[in-house]
């Protein structure tokens, strides 16, 4: 049996390749000009549902992206990935957007899409805030799988046995549909989206609305005050030689 | 300040990093009350919600570990409040610094709600000592049964060596290992060390170790005695996990990779040739 619908998580984020830089002013970090692209950790959310789709094991697989404009060419990247239709949720300040007002969009849209599963990347790798997902499985009373390394189907459509990455090792669990599932890195390996495809999805069906419409009260309850380079570590000494390390190691650190 | 520290155990032994937690609800100032449930983790969050309806506290913390991780966002959810993950600093009862964009950001943030829900990072504050404290124990009878979720199993990595998140020396291998079998090297080397093996992500995507071994923002993050990176070049996100370690040595044959930066000591050389050398003159 198959599962009718999946809404997975697609958020914009700076391009994990970029170097970021923190502010003059201490308000941000400069985004302006710098590349951006799919969370890396939503990218694993669009592959496995895709994957599950191929399989047979899910019919449809709806993308959501919450943001301004921009987050759009995200969406585009997931439905040229393989999903069937996008929808954006249009909010231009994106940097107050917290987890708790993406989770209650979510919540919302899961009230109008019915679907039985929702897939979200375990974090993003702007605000590292690793909350969504748990969030919206406690908003909905869903069960929740977080740290996802292998997501498997039970035949009746009714539970997923999911395992997860626990800081020790792996744990198995079963859980109820429907259900929240938050993704880790080595559950696939997202593909590319080729060119054909990225033309193809142009045709597919995208619409677009805001937390206002949806009814959704998105304020944000956490104030920015600064944002502040780290301190920085400064470059130590080179040794010549595998005794020389042995010897700064344990007569100057004395660490070993 | 009234504060309740949830305690993440395995039915046997405290997390270590729970000891951390505790440390940063002291500097809150007030009372601080430690919960103790058994159970899995998706009955948790109902029984720390239970704990608040009953005792008004002004701060629920966790220390940041898969458990914390999994179960506080839930229960900041249903208390309708925002939330802050890792917080590496205190700066008062209602403002705290945590890292952001791996670490490459440190940003302060102040909270308006009316209790403040965080998970600790632990590397960032000392452990509390384990004994001497005063506290009393009161029985908390909660009905927090639930059926959405059941546990099948656990493949935890067994080791004799020390544990990669409290260990005081930690070796890690990167990408440069080329291959699984080639990091028996850094495991030989560990043991003659008496330390932990981590890896950097780039050594986990490629198949060489498994991922909780991976040191870095998206894995584990870790502050030893001595961290030796082996064959890692010192990508931002990894760095990001061990930048706060005590010292930090390097051995990587490319001299412009970026760890040497940040090394205290950095031997530019052949791993394949130094790590063996270096584990039959520590034996």
């Amino acid at each position: 049996m198959s599962l009718k619908r999946a809404l997975v998580g697609c958020k914009r984020v700076i391009d994990y390749a970029v170097k970021i830089r923190v502010k003059p002013d201490k308000s941000g970090v400069v985004t302006e000009g710098v590349k951006h692209s799919m969370n890396p950790f939503d990218e694993l959310a669009v592959e496995e549902a895709v994957r599950m789709k191929e399989g047979k094991k899910l019919d449809e697989v709806v993308v959501v992206s919450c943001g301004p404009k921009g987050a759009q060419d995200v969406l585009k990247t997931a439905l040229a990935m393989g999903a069937d239709r996008a929808i954006h949720v249009s909010y231009d300040q994106v940097d107050k957007l917290e987890p708790l007002g993406v989770a209650k969009i979510f919540a919302k849209l899961v009230q109008e899409e019915t679907p039985d599963l929702v897939l979200l990347g375990k974090q993003a790798i702007d605000d590292d805030a690793n909350q969504t997902a748990q969030m919206l499985s406690g908003l909905l009373d869903w069960s929740q799988a977080t740290f996802a390394y292998k997501i498997d189907l039970a035949d009746d459509g009714k539970q997923l046995t999911v395992v997860r990455e626990i800081d020790g090792g792996l744990e198995t669990i079963d859980v109820k549909l429907p259900s929240v599932v938050s993704t880790d890195l080595r559950l696939n390996e997202p593909r590319y989206a080729t060119l054909p495809n990225i033309m193809k999805a142009k045709k597919k069906p995208m619409k677009t609305t805001t937390p206002e419409e949806l009814g959704v009260d998105v304020s944000p309850r956490l104030e920015l005050l600064s944002v502040a380079e780290p301190p920085a570590r400064s470059a130590g000494i080179k040794v010549e030689s595998v005794d020389e390390l042995i010897d700064k190691l344990k007569n100057e650190a004395k660490v070993l | 300040a009234s504060t309740l520290v949830y305690v993440d155990h395995n039915n046997g032994a405290l997390n270590p990093a729970v000891r951390s937690a505790i440390n940063a609800a002291s500097k809150l100032g007030g009372d601080v009350t430690a919960l103790v449930a058994g159970g899995d983790d998706a009955s948790v969050a109902p029984v720390i919600l239970k704990a608040q309806e009953a005792n008004k506290y002004t701060h629920i913390l966790a220390a940041a570990s898969s458990v914390g991780k999994n179960v506080m966002p839930r229960v900041a959810a249903k208390l309708d409040v925002s939330m802050v993950s890792d917080v590496t600093g205190i700066s008062s009862e209602d403002t705290f610094e945590r890292p952001i964009y791996a670490g490459n950001a440190m940003a302060s943030v102040k909270s308006s709600d009316a209790v403040k829900i965080l998970t600790i990072r632990p590397t960032a504050f000392d452990e509390a000592a384990a004994e001497g404290g005063s506290a009393t124990t009161e029985a908390f009878e909660v009905d927090a049964t639930q059926d959405l979720a059941t546990f099948k199993g656990q493949e935890l990595t067994k080791s004799d060596r020390p544990q990669l998140a409290d260990a005081s020396r930690v070796v890690s291998g990167g990408r440069a290992l080329k291959s699984s079998e080639n990091f028996s090297i850094i495991y030989d080397l560990a043991d003659a060390m008496g330390a932990a093996v981590g890896a950097s992500r780039a050594a986990v995507d490629a198949g060489y170790v498994p991922n909780d071994l991976q040191v870095g923002q998206t894995g584990k993050i870790v502050a030893p005695e001595l961290y030796l990176a082996v064959g890692i070049s010192g990508a931002i996100q990894h760095i990001a996990g061990m930048k706060d370690s005590k010292t930090i040595a390097c051995i990587n044959k490319d001299a412009e990779a970026p760890i040497f930066q940040i090394s205290d000591y950095g031997l530019e050389a052949d791993l394949f040739k130094a790590v063996p050398e270096m584990t039959e003159k520590l034996k």
